[in-house]
Order: structure tokens, then sequence, then C-alpha cells
């Protein structure tokens, strides 16, 4: 499918229905689409299940749909974080699902659906409450569960910078769920900080090919990152 | 091993550092386990893994380093030390889950003989349940480590005969240091290898489990 190129974060988005699946990239701020994230809220899109890490800190980005209840249902590792109040508030009147997922577990069942795995076998989570009532079996002595894929609807990831036809460069740590999550929803969204002319990425290096990519908008940073490795080029 | 007094934080993140071998690719969880990178020295060759996607993290960033995109698994600030790389959340969970590093440290709410470990979700009504990576790495280390204060602040031992608290995983610690002994958990026995500021007699008064002198 061709590329198409988003003039702002608000275009970028547009379309996204009520109820639909988002995979949101991020491990905290790190990685965190905000601007897309921002652009959903604006959006107006409702009764979302999202699936992330992390359910939102502080007062911006995930924390905010989960703030005016756009959010139905989280699948996420680690909701609980010294800033997270907005999740704590949400999730203690009740008016959010949450399903814990081991960060393992998540970011498997992520990358499974990418690549047509219809489920497979983990020893992680066997004889936990987080695996109550799912199908297990002990393979080689050891005690292993069932985990099916986790597919979206749409992803919305961030990447470093981009070419014109949708290959994807990451920064650092900021990777963390980004590459899987592209692979894994029927939409992905991506804001990157620069977009370059075809063939300026080495083809070495590129770490999302561009056919997982249906969305880029560039997005100016507005965090301060060190100066000798910011910005365009490599 | 002996002391006169029991060890404080430092003195456990230090005994743990001392314990980790040349060249070992390890995991310190959030907290307690981290200041354990500050008594691993660079001559050591050890070479520290972030869940968050990264080998060879350096130690914490300040001041102009600190870059928005470059942060551990507590989401704080680090550096990256020459011969860094990063990876994307499945490698870097596979790399755990597929017996790759040689050791990971974790604190604890109990540890059972047995070398179950509860360390995730207190389990009281109310209380918001986050595992993060830990049931990965419990398991899928080469060998697990436990840091935590033998005693809970009501006085009650962590290490037990079995868990109360929802467990992390079933049979996956193999060591625990604590501020009063080190122990080894061996199959079948758990062996005090170092006491501290205690004796072995007393240590076998405040844990309800057989214990082997090992001291």
């Amino acid at each position: 499918m061709t590329l198409t190129m988003a003039g702002d974060p608000l275009e970028a988005v547009a379309g996204i229905e009520d109820g639909s699946t988002i995979l949101v990239g991020g491990f905290g701020a790190a990685g965190e689409p905000v601007d897309l994230i921002d652009a959903l809220l604006h959006s107006g899109a409702k009764d979302l299940t999202l699936v992330s890490n992390n359910a939102g800190g502080g007062d911006g980005g995930i924390a905010l749909l989960v703030k005016e209840r756009r959010i139905r249902k989280v699948v996420c590792s680690f909701p609980r974080q010294f800033n997270s109040w907005h999740f704590d508030a949400a999730y203690r009147a009740g008016e959010l699902a949450l399903e814990l997922v081991p960060q393992g577990n998540l970011a498997e069942r992520i990358r499974a659906a990418g690549a047509g795995i219809g489920a497979f076998y983990t020893p992680t989570g066997y004889g936990t409450m987080l695996a109550e009532g799912k199908e297990t079996r002990e393979i080689d002595g050891r005690g292993h569960v069932l985990e099916y894929p986790i597919r979206g609807d749409v992803a919305l990831v961030r990447a470093h910078l981009a070419d014109e036809l949708g290959n994807l460069v990451y920064r650092k740590t900021a990777r963390n769920f980004g590459p899987i999550m592209a692979t894994a929803a029927a939409r992905t969204i991506v804001q990157v900080d620069d977009i370059l002319p075809v063939g300026a990425l080495d083809p070495e290096t590129i770490v999302t090919p561009c056919i997982y990519v249906d969305v880029v908008v560039r997005v100016d940073r507005h965090d301060k990152v060190p100066s000798d490795s910011a910005g365009g080029g490599q | 091993m002996t002391s006169t007094g029991r060890l404080d934080r430092d003195g456990m993140a230090r005994l743990v550092a001392a314990d980790i071998p040349r060249g070992a690719f390890v995991n310190l969880g959030i907290g307690l386990p981290t200041t354990v990178a500050n008594h691993l020295s660079p001559e050591g060759g050890v070479t520290l893994h972030t869940e968050n996607g990264m080998l060879g993290m350096g130690p914490e960033a300040h001041g102009d380093e600190v870059d928005p995109d470059l942060t551990n698994a507590g989401k704080v600030p680090v550096t990256e030390l020459p011969g860094a790389s990063y990876f994307h959340h499945a490698d870097s969970f596979a790399m755990m889950r597929g017996g790759h590093l040689d050791i990971c440290v974790l604190g604890a709410y109990q540890v059972s003989g047995a070398g179950d470990l509860a360390n995730w979700h207190t389990g009281k009504p109310g209380d918001i349940p986050a595992v993060g990576g830990a049931m990965d790495l419990a398991l899928g280390a080469k060998q697990t480590f436990v840091m935590m204060n033998l005693l809970a602040r009501d006085g009650s031992p962590k290490l037990v005969p079995e868990c109360t608290y929802p467990l992390t995983a079933l049979g996956c610690v193999s060591r625990v240091y604590t501020d009063l002994a080190v122990f080894l958990v061996e199959p079948g026995r758990v062996v005090v290898r170092d006491v501290f500021g205690t004796t072995f007699t007393e240590l076998e008064s405040l844990v309800d489990l057989p214990l082997v002198d090992g001291t």
C-alpha cells in the first residue's frame, strides 16, 4: 500500500474509529508518540482498547486519554507508577478494565501477531495468578502457559527518522515496542523527528522496513536531546 | 564470612557485586538491585542489560548527558558505554527468556525455601498490581539473586516455607542476600553461607525453615 505523508498529527490519526484496539509504543516517555496521542484525544475517538507497556504518567500523552475516559480497557505490564494518578483514579472508580500482562509476554504476543503465529507456549507466568484460566502444558519437564497474539487496528509509533518510503530508524532506548507494534496493526502511524529522501538511510541500519508503515508525520521535538545526536541525518 | 554488624543497603549491594563473575551479562531490577551497579568496576567487564532494549548500559546520566531517549527500566536517564547495543522489546525479552543472561538481581516481598519468588503484588484489596518484566526475568536468567531485608517491618521473616504473597515464579531463586545473612537455595535445602551481626543459631530461630550451616 502507498505510504501517506500526513501534514500534521491530526491528519495522521484521522479515521480511527470508536472501539478500536490501539497499540501505542513507548516505555514511559521514551518513544511515546505524544503528538499522535494528543491528536487522537482531539479526534474524539472513544471506547478504545489501549495496548502499551504503561498506562500513562503525569498529565500528558496516554494519561490524558485515560483522564478523559476515552479508554475502556488497558492491556499493559506496568500501570502503577509514581505519577499514574489518572490511571489509578479511573481504575479504582471501576471505569477502566485492566489486563495485566508480563512484559515479555506482552512483547512476544505483539510480535506473534505481526509474524502470523497462532499462539505460543511460554514458562513466564506459569503457576501465578496471571496464568489463571489459561491452557498449560508441560514441555521438557517445565510448566508452560498458552498465550495468544495481540493484534491492533492501529499502531501509534514514534521513530527517529523515516525516508520517503516509510523505512524507519529509531534512537537509543526509544526503540522499545515500536518495531514490533509496527508489524502487528492493520494501520501503522508513525511520528518521526525528520523525513529524509529515499536512499539517505543506510539499508543495513533500517530497523522497520517500509512494508509495515502506512502513515508518517514529521513533528519537531519539543524535548532537549544532547546536541551531538539530535536532528536529521544519522 | 562473618561480620560484626548487620549489612546496610550499600553493604548488601557491595556483596552482590563482588559475587558477579568477570564478563557476566547481568540485569539489575528496579530499586535496591540497581545500586549494585555502583560497586561494579569497569575492569570486571560486567555488561548490564536493561529490559527496555539495551546492552552495555552505563551509569545514571547527569546534566547535559541527560537524553530523553536513553533511560533504564526505572525510567531514569542513563548513559551508554562503548560497545553498547540497542534492540527492540521482543528481542530484549527473548534475550532474557531464552536464557542468555547470566544473572538477574531482584527485590522481593518473600522467597520460599524452594526458591519460589513473590515480588510483584501485595495482593491486598485496592492495591494496583504492576508486574513489568519481573516474571520473565526471574525465570529467564541462568541465576536469579534476590536482595532484601530478612525481616519485614512487622518483624516477620521474608524467607518462608511457602509464599503467601502472589507468586512471580516457581523455583527460580538460587541465592538470597539479606542484611543478616546470605542464603544459598539448593535442591531440597537452604544453606547459610554468611552471617552479619548474628549467628547461625539466631537465624534458625528467626526463620521458620530448616537451615544448613555453611558459614
